[in-house]
């Protein structure tokens, strides 16, 4: 049936995905749940957790305070503990129980920031959606409530970078990597979204020419942009030099056009697949992109998170659950996943580890191969070869 | 990338003088902060000590998370399984549905069943008003061969009631039944670490020809089945009582609490006792009292009047050992802890009268986040906690009492405590290993 694991992993959920999207802009996040999330959150979603101060805190929700809808204790601690500590955001997100009892995260929200006098946002996360989905609700509530509409594009090739969080990216380089290649390229960063960037950066993103979207939780957030300065976006990741070129070219094509696009020229497949690839899917369409077409062999990207529809394949899929995913695996010759996958994948199959974040978290974050330009080739000669 | 963007040193509610700090909770409790320090074991690890048995967590993809990944770092992923909870079931209201179809499936896919099942179900179900009764019965008509028991995710518990450590403790042993007594058996239950071979207590039960039974030592589900055979049970962990109490009242085991203290009287006491429901005569300590006190003269020669920190995951009587250490000429200056056991209150009091500027800290409070880590002289630790928040690389790196007990714990800890002086370890790394002593973590 579906809704049963008896052997994967599972992703990060929404709540994580807020707190890994907000984590570097100085403000203070707040996860409304008894004791779960935090554990999980800073172990196996937050490679910064260590290093890096950040205000990401549990409400310590009790059982208590969810019987008799005691926002009041949630509100005061927030408050108290802002004034003192004094971020420069909160964001509320909520969890199971909050979501049971049917809590109102926006009014809460909005109570907190007339007491605090600090812009609050409340998202209605609940852990029963990815990490993508709630990333995606955090960037796109800052691009709707930060970003100075005052700002407009002049013009200087600038690139604001949208979903990059180390769930999908992990600390690995590869962000910085996309910020040289960037500038190698002739443009200039104008702000990241939200890895090595101030919260002041991301204000100004409406200067940016052109977004680039690394990943799906920087989507809708790249439609709020274009929405509002118009900027047009290029969903992509520069994996590969040929891809890598492409990208460019398609940002600098959006720049003068102010259309939107991919980068993603992907075979169409008839028959079978050569090789299956499951993956986020701007991520996974931009690694299969660099597959095919160094090897000419067919991909199939099997998504299993949230994810466009409209830039996937006819033969790509969505599947999340352990007997959805069962089935695409079983005639692949070839199968480029997390390694937590490999114990569904059939034993015939060649298996090629590329381990993903949000899925298996901090255990083989070592092995994430940073796939920027010149990376993949590495990767690719080390593991698929000609 | 990596820095610090806080600059903040006002530790005002985050820590107190002990002559004016309250008992048991001298902080009030706020917003929290969980410090990366990961050693000690959550349920997952602890459910993991039946052999044999296989777990299945029925929750919130974003509460699976946790726990899948525990399984997977201590290579335990082929033992655990999981049923998601969507917004659809909630609404639906077909909770108890998605157990039963989603355990059965579950079992339905493994190579062979399992001789027994730990279903976790959480916060939802207690909120859901699920009717578990049903559940397992339905499960048990369906799999007569396995033994399934009711575990809980449920954080939500963790302030009232039993907390959901106790709970994982109580059922824990919850598969043992009714059985023919072994008259001279003896179990130790609810530690998750094993003792130490030459602990006091196991010293004395081996040297009596009692037999000695322990989940840690167990190697198959059979093994773990024969604990039903003991006469009593000890147990170490405060957490564990429930667990005893349940055992005495099910299958007739008494049971001695043999506290994680290091008072030498207090240490005596539980021994008296203990050698009393073996039957046999007290054994005189005093050459056993002398060694402990010569080990802690040669490990305060050689770590002088240094700071010393310690925390509340070190031991679960942190008090206790400072007491101790102060006693003998240590020089400890802060306790990292949030609240304290009730057994805790004569040291709590003693402290409070002789070391009025002992410091204790709070570790969940909010701005521990962004206290400074730093300090300008060399301080050793005692726990991850503790070595974290003072940012030392000089520490004993030790969970849940790590195994020892009694004055041949007391000598160990000694050792340790002058070998953590002098050698420096791996902070980072080592403390953020989840579930020190379960096996296979990596990081």
């Amino acid at each position: 049936m579906k809704q049963t694991a008896s052997i994967i992993s599972t992703y990060a959920s929404d709540v994580s995905g807020v707190c890994s999207a907000l984590y570097e802009l100085g403000g203070m996040t707040v996860m409304h749940d008894p004791s779960g999330c935090n554990s999980t959150y800073n172990t196996h979603d937050e490679p910064r957790w260590y290093d890096f101060d950040s205000l990401i805190f549990i409400s310590a929700l009790s059982e208590m305070e969810a019987i008799m809808g005691d926002d009041d204790r949630l509100i005061e601690e927030v408050v108290e503990t802002a004034l003192q500590l004094k971020p420069k955001f909160i964001a509320i997100a909520g969890s199971p129980v909050p979501m049971v009892i049917g809590t109102d995260f926006k009014a809460i929200a909005r109570v907190i920031e007339k007491k605090s006098g600090i812009p609050c946002f409340g998202f209605t996360t609940n852990g029963m959606h990815s990490y993508l989905s709630g990333a995606g609700m955090a960037f796109e509530a800052f691009a709707q409530r930060m970003v100075d509409p005052a700002d407009k594009a002049e013009g200087k090739h600038r690139v604001n970078i949208l979903g990059a969080t180390p769930l999908d990216f992990s600390v690995n380089g590869s962000v910085d990597s996309i910020k040289i290649w960037l500038e190698q390229n002739g443009f200039e960063v104008n702000s990241c979204w939200a890895m090595g960037s101030e919260l002041e950066d991301l204000v100004h993103s409406g200067r940016a020419d052109v977004n680039l979207v690394v990943s799906q939780s920087g989507l809708k957030a790249a439609k709020v942009l274009n929405k509002q300065f118009g900027t047009p976006f290029v969903m992509g990741v520069p994996v590969g030099l040929d891809c890598s070129k492409l990208l460019a070219e398609r940002l600098i094509q959006a720049e003068q056009s102010g259309q939107c696009s991919t980068s993603f020229t992907r075979n169409v497949v008839n028959g079978e697949e050569d090789i299956v690839l499951i993956a986020e899917s701007i991520y996974g369409c931009s690694l299969a992109s660099a597959i095919e077409q160094k090897t000419g062999k067919n991909v199939r990207v099997i998504c299993p998170l949230e994810g466009e529809k409209d830039i996937l394949m006819p033969h790509d899929v969505f599947a999340t659950d352990e007997v959805e995913l069962m089935p695409v695996l079983e005639k692949a010759k070839i199968i480029i996943a997390d390694p937590l996958y490999q114990p569904i994948c059939p034993k015939d199959a060649k298996f090629i580890p590329l381990a993903h974040e949000a899925f298996s978290g901090r255990i083989y974050r070592s092995e994430i191969p940073n796939m920027i330009g010149e990376g993949f080739n590495h990767w690719f000669a080390e593991h698929i070869g000609g | 990338m990596l820095k610090s963007v806080w600059n903040f040193t006002d530790d005002s509610g985050a820590a107190v003088k002990i002559s004016e700090a309250m008992f048991p909770s001298p902080f009030h409790s706020g917003l929290e902060y969980g410090a990366p320090a990961r050693g000690c074991w959550n349920i997952v690890h602890t459910g993991m000590l039946i052999p044999e048995a296989h777990q299945v967590f029925v929750c919130a993809s974003g509460c699976l998370r946790g726990v899948v990944l525990t399984a997977a770092e201590m290579g335990a992923a082929h033992r655990f399984s999981t049923v998601e909870i969507r917004e659809n079931n909630v609404l639906d209201g077909d909770m108890e549905e998605l157990i039963i179809d989603g355990v059965s499936d579950v079992l339905s896919r493994l190579p062979k069943l399992p001789p027994a099942v730990l279903i976790y179900t959480s916060c939802i179900h207690h909120f859901m008003g699920c009717d578990l009764p049903r559940v397992y019965r339905i499960l048990r008509e369906k799999f007569p061969g396995v033994a399934f028991t009711d575990c809980y995710m449920n954080p939500i518990m963790r302030k009232s009631g039993a907390t959901p450590d106790e709970l994982m403790r109580r059922q824990l042993y919850s598969l043992l039944e009714e059985t023919t007594k072994d008259p001279k058996s003896v179990n130790i239950i609810g530690n998750d670490l094993a003792f130490e071979q030459d602990s006091d207590h196991i010293e004395l039960i081996k040297n009596s020809g009692w037999t000695l039974r322990d989940i840690t030592a167990c190697k198959s589900y059979d093994e773990y089945k024969e604990m039903s055979k003991a006469s009593f049970n000890i147990y170490n962990i405060p957490a564990a009582r429930l667990s005893a109490m349940q055992l005495e009242r099910r299958l007739g085991q008494s049971c001695l609490y043999m506290p994680q203290c290091f008072g030498y009287d207090e240490i005596s006491r539980s021994m008296e006792q203990l050698a009393e429901m073996l039957g046999i005569k007290p054994l005189n300590d005093a050459a056993k009292r002398k060694a402990a006190d010569n080990s802690l003269e040669k490990a305060l020669s050689v770590i002088g009047d240094t700071p010393i920190a310690i925390d509340y995951t070190f031991s679960f009587r942190p008090l206790s050992l400072t007491r101790l250490l102060l006693e003998k000429g240590f020089r400890v200056t802060e306790v990292y802890a949030d609240g304290f056991i009730a057994e805790e209150r004569a040291d709590f009091e003693w402290l409070q009268q002789n070391h009025p500027e002992l410091k204790i800290c709070a570790t969940l409070h909010a701005k521990r986040r962004v206290l400074s880590r730093q300090r300008e002289e060399k301080i050793l630790a005692l726990g991850q906690k503790a070595a974290y928040f003072t940012g030392t690389d000089y520490f004993v790196n030790l969970v849940e009492g790590g195994g020892l007990y009694g004055f041949n714990g007391i000598i160990k800890l000694a050792g340790l405590m002058a070998e953590g002086y002098l050698t420096p370890k791996d902070t980072r790394k080592l403390i953020q290993i989840k579930g020190m002593g379960s096996e296979g973590c990596c990081l």
